[in-house]
């Protein structure tokens, strides 16, 4: 187990690296000039682009650019020389210029955002999709079964901004239970329940479609499971009803689940872009959002580099977890 | 009464293109000690009629009726008629089964002890430590080395004859009074099929039990049967010592199973018999006999009584019944 970690943390350490090159040479090579955005869309101004190009480092060839680009993740880096000069420590990812800040700031004030909105989404989704579907698949063909097929097909094809808008509208306008999000966001440690207040919405409408597509996958999941021999052998010990469900089902047909929700959630925390746009959340998403709108570059490359890191690191959780879970696999790794 | 009385069991699937009798009206019974086989081709009821005795069958689908009734010691219970609660304490104690496919039969994620020491614990009140005890001395009753150490392997690492032994372990971990052995060397090498049989008919000698053995061939039965029941499109249609069958059978059908098995004392051109046809569908049965579509000895009945109506089981000679309408006249 140790050794088959270690190779797949270099693995992955390289794949991140590989991302890094095509991310940053994707957008160098755009036919954009970052120094000529600097200064606004109006700007016709040579002198203060070239010198804008120099502080930024855009001055030199492009694969000097990426090692000074990968030398600041690791020691940090100035952007302009004397008392001027800005200084973004390591892990820097570039400095914004039209937000006047250094990437990883920004990025460090978004994720906490996002990870609070996907990890509580994900708990509302695991939990709800979870029970409806043992449930469907326990009393398959009956009322409880037709009851969670209606969830699924209402879940799935309602957009997110609509269950988010519908939500807003009536929880929040009509029936005023929560008060309108202002845009502003309170960390869970400052103040639980206003963190709580604020994101509750966000939750439920990032769980419900996902909510209900797991209901639907792990119905399947345990009505194959349940048709298995081995549960047939398990009934055939004398196991009680509640023990093969519990044990010899859950366990073999949530397994698949861990390894989509892994992925799910990788998905959620590179930024849930229409949940915090309706919601007016200031997370990665909107972060993201607004730099592609701006053509601000630093950002892109920093929010796209987290991104992949963070799909790359779920992945390889995913992976350990499943081996956990399935003894086949460890073995064969 | 014998261990086990079976009598006038029917099962009946609903499917949307009608209702499959799946099992019509077998009786038979199972003495302590003894093994009897259940013959016939796929689909000719011996599975589903040993489920419905273990009480496996969807009940959503399956209409069961008949009896099953089990000397447990305390007095007799029907299998089919007692509530699912009491049934669930039976199986794996009293009556034991053990699959067809012992690659898919276990559970791919827990240790072959965890799965013994919980057919163990089920149905005893003793602690995990008495219960892996007797794990241990299961796994070297069947034949599996170095069993202490092998309680933490998982069912992947071992082959299909090993894990065919290590559910027969988990079957006798109760020491249960009927075995039921559902083709329990199909999936398996020819070499290590006469392994597997030999090991089921020591263990019964050695254990007492009675074993029902499940098999479309014939020739896996001759060694260790006492009796043999010839099933045919969810009906017995002979039933016989093991002896007098092979010697003296007496239904066109046993006739035609005996002779399609390959021997080596026959002349090396002669061509192996095959029975011609397919069996009837189960849900539209003739209204004869269910294998005069296929008999070669149709023409030596009077008449069209094979078409017109089903024969029934006549004893022959003592123990020996066969259901057909030349019933008397020896097939040779």
């Amino acid at each position: 187990m140790f050794g088959y970690l270690v190779r797949r943390i270099a693995t992955s350490l390289a794949i991140l690296f590989a991302v890094s090159f095509a991310v940053y040479a994707i957008f160098a090579l755009l036919p954009f000039d970052p120094a000529a955005l600097t200064c606004g869309k109006n700007c016709n101004n040579p002198a203060i682009i070239e010198a804008n190009r120099i502080r930024l480092g855009y001055d030199i060839p492009f694969w000097q650019q990426y090692i000074v680009f990968l030398g600041g993740l690791f020691a940090g880096r100035n952007f302009g020389e004397g008392a001027a000069a800005i200084h973004c420590p390591a892990p820097s990812l570039g400095y914004s210029f039209n937000q006047h800040e250094c990437v990883t700031t920004l990025i460090g004030r978004a994720l906490p955002v996002t990870a609070s909105l996907a990890i509580g989404a994900m708990i509302l989704w695991l939990i709800v999709g979870i029970t409806l579907g043992v449930v469907a698949a326990r009393f398959r063909g009956r009322s409880a079964d037709t009851a969670s097929t209606i969830f699924v097909l209402i879940g799935t094809s309602l957009p997110t901004f609509l269950t988010g808008l519908l939500l807003l509208v009536f929880v929040v306008i009509k029936w005023k239970i929560i008060p309108f999000p202002s845009g502003n966001y309170t960390p869970l440690l400052e103040n639980p329940f206003e963190w709580a207040q604020i994101l509750f919405l966000p939750w439920v409408t990032l769980a419900f479609a996902s909510a209900a597509l797991y209901t639907r996958f792990v119905r399947n999941a345990v009505i194959e499971t349940l048709s298995e021999d081995f549960i047939r052998t398990a009934r055939a010990k004398g196991l009680s009803e509640k023990v093969i469900l519990r044990k010899h089902t859950l366990r073999a047909a949530l397994a698949p689940i861990a390894t989509m929700a892994g992925l799910d959630f990788a998905g959620l925390l590179g930024g849930a872009i229409l949940t915090e746009k309706v919601f007016n959340l200031p997370g990665l998403g909107r972060l993201s959002l607004s730099a592609v709108i701006e053509y601000d570059l630093p950002i892109i490359v920093g929010t796209t580099l987290l991104s992949a890191a963070i799909v790359i690191t779920m992945n390889l959780i995913v992976d350990v977890l499943y081996a956990l879970i399935d003894p086949r696999v460890r073995v064969a790794s | 009464m014998s261990l086990l009385e079976v009598a006038d069991l029917s099962v009946q699937f609903r499917t949307p293109d009608g209702i499959v009798k799946a099992v019509d009206g077998v009786s038979f019974k199972v003495d302590r000690g003894e093994t009897l086989a259940i013959v016939g081709e796929s689909g000719s009821g011996k599975t589903v009629t040993n489920l419905a005795i273990m009480g496996l069958l969807p009940n959503k689908i399956a209409n069961i009726s008949g009896s099953a009734k089990l000397d447990t010691g305390g007095g007799s219970v029907d299998l089919l008629k007692i509530p699912s609660s009491d049934l669930r304490k039976i199986r794996g104690r009293d009556v034991a089964m053990i699959f067809q496919d012992p690659m898919s039969a276990l559970h791919p994620y827990y240790t072959i002890g965890h799965q013994i020491i919980e057919a163990h614990q089920v149905h005893n009140q003793c602690s995990e430590e008495d219960s892996a005890k007797r794990a241990i001395e299961l796994l070297e009753l069947v034949g599996i080395s170095d069993a202490s150490k092998r309680l933490n392997a998982f069912p992947h690492q071992f082959s299909g004859g090993m894990r065919q032994r290590v559910m027969i372990a988990m079957a006798l971990v109760n020491n249960p009074k009927v075995l039921i052995a559902d083709e329990p060397t199909t999936a398996l090498d020819v070499t290590v099929q006469a392994q597997i049989m030999k090991l089921l008919a020591d263990l019964q000698k050695e254990l007492g039990m009675a074993m029902i053995l499940i098999t479309h061939d014939l020739g896996v039965v001759a060694g260790s049967a006492d009796r043999i029941n010839v099933m045919y499109a969810g009906k017995i249609v002979e039933s016989a010592d093991v002896f007098e069958l092979f010697a003296n059978p007496q239904m066109p059908y046993t006739h035609g199973l005996l002779a399609s098995i390959p021997r080596v004392d026959r002349p090396q051109l002669q061509r192996l018999e095959t029975i011609p046809g397919q069996p009837p569908s189960l849900i539209s049965l003739p209204a004869g006999c269910a294998f005069a579509p296929r008999c070669s000895r149709k023409s030596e009945v009077s008449g069209s009584a094979c078409d017109l109506t089903m024969p029934a089981l006549v004893e022959v000679s003592t123990g020996h019944s066969s259901r057909c309408h030349l019933v008397g006249s020896v097939i040779k």
